[in-house]
């Protein structure tokens, strides 16, 4: 049971947290009503109006959030090989290498094949 | 174990390397190596050529394989765990991975095609637009199908091979993804086509979330995901009976699901209508093989000790699936749709294989797939065949005095039928003989008086077909038959295999009962 104290004191901890910044922003907060509160972002660029039925998106930017994962993912495997590069010797390295291989493939592939051309 | 690993991480020491069999795993490697040097040629190769160095490509890497598979089969030492304990490689992997490797070769011959052009020209192209016109009319054909079928069939050799749990959920993910791609990637009746592939996707991602939730329970109770150790902590009777159970159940359903078993076949008669028929092919033979061989390696090995908790439920699962499929399948008016309920039929009948748990069971299963897998290739090779205006003809309607316009394409699709049915001298009875003989020296005999009914069942509406096709009047717009020859080369390997397994069916009995003598590896 010991082992789960920490956890426990961590998930109070973090209710708490959570639960009294709601409450501490409803109690001190003041409440100034515009226009822009009823919209999905208060700050920034205004969201682009949405057709008429729905409407569809461009493919481009799921294929942007894609190609962002693949990368993402390989600098995730990238960081502990690098911390323990000399330990884990030739072995390390060249299956890194046919990692980073493999997913050059695939960037090869959406480069050549005009994925990354934006109109 | 614990303490070797906890010493490989204390700081300073030198990591150990691990220790690969790169040639016991060699077909893997090689059918995956080729998909990715087929990702190459689909960048760097100009749109006219990508077609002729695709196909090539695709068949020397599949035929690589199985000779390699053949090799390793020869050697007769194989029997070992290869990369760390992650697979296994023994007689019944090596007797599916040489199964799935000729069945996707067989498979391959209908994709290739471009006579029967089952593939969309350009997927992206919406259905009914100007630019879908456009590349049909340029004869354009999305080659991606072969990098994909090549990933696909890479996954379906790691899945029955895979020693540990989430080995084996890497290759049922790299098996089902280029799967949910391919099958909405049909030229004709784009919509449907669609429509299925998004159906698939769904559901198989469900039945992937059970498979994983039922890995992570198991783990909870015996503290490892190799298959090895779960029996072991099973035979210890130690632990939380919820855990295991749970495991066992969420386990089964992911399994379960990839093989269609009522009540998780759904998906099967859209998906395998829907899809473009070569792919139909490629499921309802390779697909099923290894879902198979990852349930008979997951029951034999991880749950050997625990038969009286798995085995009611699996009986009624059996029971189900053999009277569902068979009593659906009447009222289908389809012709793929109706070989789908077939599928899922035989399906249950190959479960009282694995309900058996013994080592006939085993052989009996293995003999089973590899007969049922090419005869059901050559049937929806033959379905390709029949075609009008707007493509395959699929509604049973349409086949009507198919025999006397076309004898011979009519005769062979009959023979198949009466494979499906078990009739003797057929692969289907020898197959089916197997798996009951089994079933009942292993005191399943209720499942097999429930089988030979629902045989009974499902021959009604396999003869109601060849009644169809030979003794009613051909319409006057019927469907005209065009074989061109690599369809009629697959034709033709379904049709010999069918009639080999079932008059001389003794040395691939013996292949299959030799692969089997060892049983799983662990």
């Amino acid at each position: 049971m010991d082992l789960y104290v920490p956890i426990i004191v961590l998930g109070v901890l973090a209710f708490a947290f959570a639960a009294g910044s709601v409450a501490m922003a409803a109690v001190t907060g003041p409440k100034r009503w515009n226009r822009a509160k009823l919209e999905a972002y208060e700050c920034g660029i205004e969201p682009t109006p949405q057709p008429v039925g729905g409407g569809r998106f461009p493919i481009k930017y799921y294929l942007t959030a894609m190609l962002f994962i693949v990368f993402d993912i390989e600098i995730i495997f990238l960081y502990p090989w690098a911390v323990a590069f000399d330990r884990l010797g030739i072995f390390g390295l060249v299956e890194m290498v046919l990692f980073i291989l493999t997913v050059l493939v695939a960037y090869a592939y959406i480069w050549r094949r005009g994925g990354l051309e934006w109109d | 174990m614990t303490s070797h690993v906890s010493a490989a991480l204390a700081p300073g020491g030198d990591i150990p390397a691990p220790h690969i069999e790169y040639g016991q795993i060699m077909p893997i490697l090689l059918v995956l190596g080729v998909a990715v040097a087929g990702v190459l040629v689909e960048a760097f190769v100009g749109r006219t050529w990508r077609y002729t160095v695709q196909v090539p490509l695709a068949f020397l890497g599949l035929a690589g394989g199985f000779a390699w598979t053949i090799v390793l089969g020869l050697r007769d030492e194989t029997h070992a765990v290869a990369a760390e304990g992650a697979l296994g490689v023994d007689g019944p992997t090596l007797f599916l991975q040489g199964t799935i490797l000729i069945l996707a070769l067989v498979s391959l011959l209908l994709i290739a095609d471009r006579g029967t052009g089952s593939f969309a020209a350009q997927a992206a192209a919406l259905p009914g637009s100007e630019a879908e016109q456009r590349t049909t009319a340029a004869g354009i054909i999305q080659t991606e199908v072969f990098p994909l079928l090549m990933f696909a069939v890479g996954g379906m050799l790691i899945f029955p091979a895979s020693n540990d749990l989430l080995t084996m959920f890497v290759g049922l993910e790299v098996m089902s993804l280029p799967l949910y791609l391919l099958c909405g990637l049909a030229r004709r009746r784009r919509l449907l086509s669609q429509e299925a592939a998004v159906k698939y996707f769904l559901l198989g991602s469900f039945s992937s979330a059970f498979f994983l939730y039922g890995i992570a329970l198991l783990y909870g109770y015996a503290g490892s995901v190799k298959l090895g150790d779960i029996a072991a902590e099973a035979g210890r009777d130690a632990g939380s009976e919820t855990l295991l159970l749970g495991g066992i159940a969420l386990l089964a359903l992911g399994l379960l699901f990839k093989l269609g078993a009522v009540p998780f076949h759904m998906w099967k008669p859209d998906v395998y209508q829907g899809a473009p028929t070569p792919i139909t092919a490629l499921m309802a033979s390779c697909t099923l093989v290894s879902a198979f061989g990852a349930m008979l390696r997951v029951f034999f090995v991880a749950f050997e000790n625990l038969t009286w908790e798995w085995r009611p439920a699996m009986w009624g699962v059996s029971i189900i699936t053999m009277i569902a499929g068979a009593v659906i399948a009447i009222t289908q008016t389809d012709i793929k749709r109706m070989l789908a309920y077939s599928s899922i039929a035989h399906a249950g009948f190959l479960l009282t294989g694995v309900i058996a748990t013994s080592r006939e069971g085993l052989s009996s299963t293995l003999f089973y797939l590899a007969a049922y897998g090419f005869t059901t290739v050559g049937a929806f090779a033959v379905v390709t065949t029949v075609r009008d205006a707007g493509g395959e003809a699929g509604h049973l309607s349409r086949w009507a005095g198919l025999g006397k316009r076309s004898p011979l394409i009519a005769g062979v699709f009959a023979f198949f039928l009466l494979a499906f049915a078990g009739i003797p001298l057929t692969s289907g009875f020898t197959g089916k003989f197997a798996v009951f003989k089994a079933a009942v020296e292993a005191d399943a005999t209720p499942l097999v008086v429930v089988g030979v009914i629902s045989s009974a069942i499902a021959a009604f509406f396999y003869v109601r077909v060849i009644v169809v096709m030979f003794f009613s009047e051909p319409e006057a717009d019927g469907p005209t038959v065009v074989v061109s020859p690599a369809t009629a080369a697959a034709v033709v390997l379904g049709l010999a295999a069918t009639v080999v397994l079932g008059v001389l069916p003794q040395p691939v009995l013996d292949l299959a009962g030799h692969a089997a003598t060892q049983m799983f590896v662990r």
